[in-house]
Order: structure tokens, then C-alpha cells, then sequence
């Protein structure tokens, strides 16, 4: 546990993409159990079912007075840390290792996860607690993405990055045939690809000026940009299920889907909500998001379909290194074959030259479609992010000047800046908050508005502070819909920071009635 | 204690403590330039903060200078003042202030661990203490500065071919550091950056053990390999830096207890060495003052004040204008 908690600080300080690889490598040439689970959790793929955050904080608030805990994570902006940090210090156990204290862990009952977790915790030292709270909570933010360890391990044992991607997703811990085969000891595991997760082809955002003369329009199509969740479904004859772009099953959340899906194939599209293929908005989707069930309620009120674009494999066939072309054939014979209300087709938008498309999006009024896909006719089907293939090209977004009324210190890379911004309107002589928004701004931005909130705090609440009202923000956001959660009556969809307007007087500012004809919202 | 106000000025007798503008009379706790400032008529302080004034500002900074010794009396009209040593840096000094039987301490910036490079903090019971809170809150908790000057030690070993730049405050940190180098057996001459010379070798002076210093200068860049070199923290993001050979950029600082302020800061080896009291002598102090009254000025202050207030003590902040919440030290 020692060496894998100094390799996760090591990594999370160091800037150099070389010398993370380095570290990395340094830690995965030692050759027992401990570097599966090295592995296990830099990918993401080690949790415990009993201990999440909020357990956490049940544990630390019996350690040490709630006020001060709660001081402390405002300033340190960490959980992990906060906790690893705050945590009274007892004399530390024996150094145990990294899988037999994760084997310990998994074995503690549920009735007695309390005491003996946190008897755990107390043995530890500084540094490894932060890094077992890191791995119960998940998402180790250190900087190291996935990619980057599968990079490390491809280099060290001389193989290509892109045969593990290819495969990682069949892999099972402890990953023995994964490490064999890097030894050069067997030949590459065999992987049923039919039922494995495939990583999704993602578009990167055209850049209007430069790709539009660089690229030829002949040799593109467009689609509509719906605003749901991107899906992959795997159809076979046995079994339905549904993956989330992270590979995550969701299946159980959506069981519409899984009981009325026939055939065979791997599709790829978005999951939205709606009646007969008219989707509702993002708003409604989101009664169907972070469920682990949905009540047959639930699925007549808010019933969802998947809109299909794009088709991997066929009757046991990989379209993948087919053109979008071949591929859209397919996808129509499946449908053709399979008929359902859950699964319609994304039509395609044919034009003739980039101005013709920037008409077509432009004049397209339904607020139920952010923007358009730009997808190149002839592309593989290729995981990742890659350049030259699939852009996105989103509707300009809307915007609002709005008076800056609260700040709150950031988490992660933002920590201890005042960087998440409460921004409202008036109504009347008073303002009433609309939004909430954490990025947007420049690094820049970002220090004058830290500076202009640490000299012009005029009340503090916890970790909440009221400000003067002098600076106004542009606000970008995508959507605005009526809440009766909100003061305002109304619930921004991503808003973000686009600017500060140094230039205008708040008494500009537009009234909360105002900005609700404005956005049609009365 | 109404005869101070938050900005810590006496008005019966004109007097300010650690004033941010030119003041007829200024009682100086140490040399930091956010509580010594130039321009003052009249300066009270030790004799080594009157030195470090000089040195930094010149030596018609003030147009008088009354130089005290630790413990010695000094009286303007009703109030008598006594200076204690404050363990921050050399020279640094806590306040004391009767009048009336009623004693306050205001404490200045100050460490309670032990220090080769300052006299030691001593506690001043007292009425009324007006405490700093830099490090206010219980995540902070230092650790032993010898472990971790040995993790600097350790990574100049095993990193033969890079260079260790370590920044420093210029006053007091710089210092104690190659003071804790020292006392760890490291012998090897530091280097480093010009604008602490002068105040280097002030302390060697004073027979402060910093060992051998010399400043940086354009030597051939494979020179500083394997060398540690001490800078002030603003150097190290300048080009300054750049000069030399596969620096490990390294901070002494207690704010190095958050990762993420190193991450932020792009500290690569961050070293937790304070020169301000961790939570627990924030408390420890506190309780053993014996003192009622609690003022508390720059720094972490809410939780501290939640926890006096929790102790039963009369607890408030003070908001001292020009320190910033969160500075270097």
C-alpha cells in the first residue's frame, strides 16, 4: 500500500506526461498480485458496494465536529483529502499490502463496516489513506487517464496501444492472460467481441472558420444533434442490453428497451423520451437518469426510444471497417427487420455545400435538437476522439447578462478559488438568482473574479459568500425551462461563464418578468 | 481592550501596531513586508527586525528606531509594552500591552515548534489574545520538519542528474531550510537566488548555521546538476528557472499539506515546513494564555473562532485590512 499511495502522489504532482509513463512503468514491472489491482483501480474498475462518500462522511463526522470538518472541505475542496488530513492521527499498523487490505476491505459485513473501516482508516498513514478514500470513492482524478496506463503498459512490454484498447473491455480482473500475453508468454486472449462493450466514436467541435474551407462538402452528411444519452445497444439472440458511453450497464434502468428489442446486432445512437419518436426535452429524460429501476409508472409518463445512427455489428458480422454509407444500409435492414416503437432512425440531412448547411441550421427551429452532426461518408467506425472524421456543430448558445450575487470555493483543479458563481436578476429592487455556473472563464477571468470576491464580501454564509453587486456576467447557456424548485421559477440548462461585461451599468440588467418573455418562459 | 480597535491602533496614545501606512508610531512584530513597511516617524522593534528593516528598505526607512530587548519594559503615558519572542523568524517578537492590570497579547505571526534559526515562542498568559489563524483549521497539522527536509535530501540522491530548486521566503524560510539542511549532515554548499543574499548574510551574521551559501551566477548548465538551489517562490514560475538543468521544482510552505495546492502551484515536491503554529498550537496557546478574550485576525479564521466560541471564550474576527486571506508565509 505504501508503494502504490507514493506512486498515486508521485503521479498526481508531476506535469510530465513522460515521467508519468515512467512512474507508472516503475510500478508495473514489479511482477505479483499488487499490480492487477494497480491496474483494477487506475482503470476505474475496483469499488466497494458499502463505502461511498457519503459513508465517508457518516465516518469522519464521528471522528471530529461536523462544523470543522465542513470548514475544512470548503477550503481544501477534496474529499479524499480533507478526510486523510483531518482524521485523527493514531499510531500507525503494519504496513500492509495493496491486496491484502483491499481483500480485508471486501470481506467486512455490512452491520460492521463503521468500526472496522474506520479502524483502518486510523492505522493508515496520511498519504494512504487519501489514496484508499480515492479508491472508494472513485474517479482518482490524478491526472492519468485511462489511455495513459494502457499507453505505459503497451510500452513497456513493446506492444501497440491500440491492441489492448481493442481488447481491454473482455478483460476480467486480475487481467492474467492480459499479462501473459504482454510477456509474449501466450498468444492475445480471445475476446467474444459479439458481447463486449465496443469504445464509441466521438466527434470533435468544427471549427466554423478553418474546417469549412479545408473540407470538402461533397464528402459529408449531416444529422440532427438530439439532446439525450448516447447508448450503445447489444442485441443478440439470447440477450439485450444497453451500455452508457463509459461502458457502463444500464440495462436494468430501461427495461422497455431490453424486453422489446429483437435481432442481432450492436447499435450505436441516443436515448431520448418521448411519445411516437417526438422527443420531450432534455428536462424530461432527466425523471429517467441515475436510476437503477423505472416503475411502470415512470415508463408510461416519461416512455423513452433510441434514436439509431450508426450500426457495429451485424448477424455476427464487424461493419466497423465499412464506410457510414455501408453501414447506414445495414442499420435500415435492421430496422426493416426488426420493427419496434423503441427504436426509429436518425435522418440524414443531405446538402450540397457548407453554406447550405448553415442555412438548413440556422433556420431550424425545434429546441429539441442541439445542433448538427457533421460525419465524413466514408469513415471506419473508429473509437476515440479522432480528428478528421465526425464533428459537432452546436447551435449558438444563448445568452444572458446576469448580476454576480454569491461565490463558493471550487473543487479539484479550481480548489480553494472562488470559482463556482451564484448570478442573478431583478425583480423589483431586489435580485433574485437564475443560475449556477462553474467554468467557462479564463484562467484570467477566474483571478480577477477571485480577487474582485475576497475584497467585496458583504455577508458570509458557511462557505457561501454574498458579494456587492457590481460585476455582470454573460452568461451562455444551452436551455432554460419553468422550475418550481427555483425562487426565479426557472432552471438554466449548462450555463457557463462566457464573459464579464466590464461595460454595462446592473441597473441594465433585465428583470426576471422580462427575461422570461424573452426566453418565452410566459 | 476597548483601548485597541481592529486595525490594532491605539488611539490614546497614537499608536499602531504592524500599520499597513506610514504612522507616527509603529510597533513592528518582524520583518515581513506585510506587517514592516517603510515610512514610519517612530518604529519600535527588536534590534535583528530594525536590521532586517534596514536592510530591505534602507536605512532611513523610519526617522527614529527604538530597539527592545525580549522582555524589556518599554511605557508611553499609562501603557507599558513588552516585547516576546514569536519562534516565526529571527527577531520576531509578540506584543505585549498592560494598562490598567489588564494584559493583551497580540501574538504577531508565530510558531510554537522548535526553530535553530529564531528564538523560541514563549507563552504570555494574558487577558485579551489577539492570535493570528494562517493555518486555522484541523486539517493542518505539521509534520516534523526534519522528515521532511530528509525527503528533499532523499530525492537529491536518487535524482543525480536533475537539479532541486527550492523556493523559499525570502526571509526566514530560506533560511530554515538551509538551517534544516544542516542540522540533516547536508553539507554541500547551497546556491542561491540573488534577492536573498543580502538577508543570508545577515543571519550568518548574527551566527545563525546556514553553512555555505554562494549566489547563483551563469555557470555552465550541467553545473547545478545534483545542486539545491534556493529561490523565492515567485522565481520559480519566471524564466529564472528556466537556466538551469532538469529542475525539480520543490515549495517549503506549510500550505503543502493540500495536494491540490501543490498540484496547483506546480510543486513537484511539495515540503511541508511552517513557520506559523498548526491547529493544535493554535488551541494549545489559546487555552494556555488562560486568556477570555479571543481576537483573531488574518487567516483560516471562521473555525477557529467556532471552536473558542464552542470553549465558552468571547471569540471574533478581526479583519486586518491588506492581509489577504491566504498568503505565502
Amino acid at each position: 500500500m505504501k508503494k502504490f499511495s507514493s506512486l498515486l502522489h508521485n503521479l498526481i504532482l508531476t506535469p510530465s506526461r513522460n515521467t508519468k509513463i515512467k512512474l507508472l512503468q516503475d510500478y508495473f514491472k514489479i511482477l505479483d498480485i499488487n499490480r492487477a489491482y494497480a491496474l483494477a483501480i487506475l482503470s476505474n474498475q475496483l469499488s466497494f458496494q458499502f463505502i461511498k462518500a457519503s459513508k465517508l462522511r457518516e465516518l469522519v463526522y464521528e471522528q471530529v465536529d461536523q462544523h470543522l470538518f465542513d470548514y475544512s472541505y470548503d477550503y481544501v475542496g477534496d474529499l479524499a483529502e480533507t478526510i486523510s488530513l483531518i482524521w485523527p492521527t493514531k499510531k500507525e499498523g503494519k504496513s500492509q499490502n495493496l491486496s491484502t487490505l483491499i481483500e480485508n476491505i471486501k470481506k467486512i459485513k455490512k452491520s460492521e463496516i463503521n468500526t472496522e473501516f474506520s479502524k483502518i482508516l486510523s492505522e493508515l498513514s496520511n498519504n494512504e489513506r487519501w489514496t484508499l478514500i480515492k479508491i472508494c470513492t472513485g474517479g482518482l482524478r490524478i491526472g492519468v487517464s485511462e489511455r495513459l496506463v494502457k499507453t505505459a503498459l503497451a510500452d513497456l512490454y513493446n506492444k501497440s496501444v491500440n491492441e489492448i484498447e481493442e481488447i481491454w473491455h473482455g478483460l476480467e480482473f486480475p487481467y492474467e492472460n492480459l499479462f501473459q500475453w504482454l510477456k509474449n508468454e501466450t498468444s492475445k486472449p480471445k475476446i467474444d467481441f459479439k458481447k463486449l462493450f465496443h469504445p464509441m466514436m466521438l466527434a470533435n467541435p468544427i471549427d466554423e472558420e478553418k474546417d469549412f474551407k479545408r473540407l470538402n462538402a461533397n464528402e459529408f452528411q449531416a444529422e440532427y444533434k438530439w439532446d439525450g444519452i448516447r447508448v450503445q445497444l447489444m442485441v443478440s439472440l439470447k440477450s439485450v442490453s444497453l451500455y452508457s458511453r463509459t461502458g457502463d450497464n444500464i440495462s436494468s434502468a430501461f427495461p422497455e428497451i431490453i424486453e422489446t428489442t429483437k435481432g442481432d446486432a450492436v447499435i450505436d445512437g441516443e436515448l431520448l423520451v418521448g411519445r411516437n419518436f417526438r422527443p420531450s426535452g432534455f428536462n424530461d429524460l432527466q425523471q429517467r437518469l441515475n436510476r437503477k429501476k423505472a416503475s411502470k409508472d415512470l415508463q408510461k409518463k416519461f416512455p423513452v426510444f433510441i434514436r439509431a445512427y450508426d450500426i457495429l455489428f451485424y448477424k455476427g458480422k464487424d461493419l466497423r471497417k465499412l464506410s457510414l454509407v455501408e453501414r447506414r444500409k445495414y442499420l435500415e435492414k435492421f430496422q426493416q427487420e426488426n420493427k419496434t416503437n423503441q427504436i426509429d432512425l436518425s435522418s440524414i440531412i443531405n446538402f450540397s455545400s457548407w453554406d447550405k448547411l448553415t442555412t438548413y441550421k440556422n433556420n431550424f427551429h425545434d429546441d429539441l435538437n442541439e445542433g448538427v452532426m457533421i460525419k465524413l461518408k466514408n469513415s471506419e467506425y473508429l473509437p476515440g476522439r479522432k480528428k478528421g472524421y465526425w464533428y459537432k456543430w452546436k447551435k449558438n448558445p444563448k445568452l444572458v447578462d446576469a448580476i454576480l450575487m454569491y461565490a463558493q470555493r471550487g473543487h479539484g483543479k479550481r480548489s480553494s478559488y472562488y470559482s463556482d458563481f451564484t448570478f442573478g436578476v431583478w425583480k423589483e429592487s431586489e435580485l433574485v438568482p437564475i443560475g449556477k455556473a462553474y467554468s467557462g472563464y479564463t484562467d484570467k477571468e477566474l483571478l480577477v473574479l477571485d480577487k474582485f470576491i475576497r475584497n467585496n464580501t458583504i455577508n458570509k454564509f458557511g462557505p457561501v459568500r454574498e458579494v456587492k453587486k457590481e460585476i455582470i456576467l454573460e452568461v451562455a447557456f444551452d436551455d432554460v425551462f419553468p422550475s418550481t424548485r427555483h425562487k426565479s421559477g426557472v432552471a438554466m440548462r449548462f450555463p457557463r461563464i462566457h464573459r464579464i461585461r466590464w461595460d454595462k451599468p446592473v441597473n441594465e440588467v433585465l428583470t426576471i418578468s422580462e427575461f422570461k418573455k424573452e426566453f418565452k418562459l410566459s | 481592550m476597548d483601548f485597541i480597535n481592529h486595525q490594532l491602533f491605539i488611539k490614546d496614545i497614537n499608536v499602531h501596531i504592524d500599520p499597513i501606512l506610514p504612522k507616527k508610531t509603529a510597533i513592528i512584530t518582524h520583518g515581513h513586508a506585510d506587517h514592516a513597511r517603510f515610512g514610519h516617524d517612530h518604529v519600535i522593534a527588536t534590534r535583528q527586525t530594525i536590521d532586517i528593516m534596514k536592510i530591505r528598505y534602507g536605512d532611513k526607512c523610519a526617522k527614529r528606531f527604538t530597539p527592545l530587548r525580549y522582555g524589556q519594559k518599554y511605557s508611553i503615558k499609562n501603557f507599558d509594552f513588552t516585547l516576546y519572542p514569536a519562534g516565526h523568524i529571527l527577531g520576531s517578537a509578540q506584543v505585549l500591552i498592560e494598562k490598567n492590570n489588564h494584559r493583551l497579547v497580540i501574538t504577531g505571526d508565530y510558531k510554537v515548534g522548535k526553530d535553530e534559526t529564531c528564538k523560541n515562542f514563549k507563552l504570555v498568559k494574558c487577558d485579551t489574545l489577539i492570535t493570528e489563524a494562517t493555518f486555522g483549521l484541523p486539517i493542518f497539522q505539521h509534520p516534523d520538519p526534519k522528515d521532511e527536509i530528509q525527503k528533499l535530501i532523499q530525492s537529491v540522491k536518487i535524482n543525480k542528474h536533475n537539479c532541486h530548486i527550492v523556493g523559499a521566503y525570502a526571509l526566514g524560510k530560506a533560511q530554515r531550510v538551509m538551517n534544516l539542511l544542516r542540522q540533516q549532515k547536508y553539507n554541500e554548499t547551497i546556491y542561491i537566488h540573488g534577492s536573498l543574499e543580502k538577508l543570508c548574510e545577515y543571519y550568518s551574521k548574527e551566527k545563525i548555521n546556514i553553512g555555505k551559501f554562494e549566489k547563483v551566477s551563469s555557470k555552465d548548465k550541467n553545473f547545478y546538476e545534483g545542486k539545491i538551489i534556493i529561490a523565492p517562490p515567485s522565481a520559480l514560475k519566471d524564466r529564472w528557472s528556466r537556466r538551469f538543468p532538469n529542475p525539480i521544482i520543490c515549495l517549503a510552505s506549510g500550505w503543502m499539506t493540500v495536494k491540490q495546492r501543490a498540484k496547483q502551484q506546480g510543486i513537484e515536491l511539495p515540503l511541508v515546513i511552517s513557520d506559523h503554529s498548526d491547529w493544535n498550537e493554535l488551541l494549545d496557546t489559546i487555552k494556555k494564555s488562560k486568556a477570555k478574550n479571543i481576537l483573531i485576525t488574518h487567516g483560516q479564521e471562521d473555525a477557529l473562532v467556532y471552536y473558542c466560541k464552542k470553549q465558552n471564550l468571547v471569540s471574533k474576527p478581526l479583519s486586518i485590512q491588506g492581509r489577504g486571506d491566504e498568503e505565502i508565509e
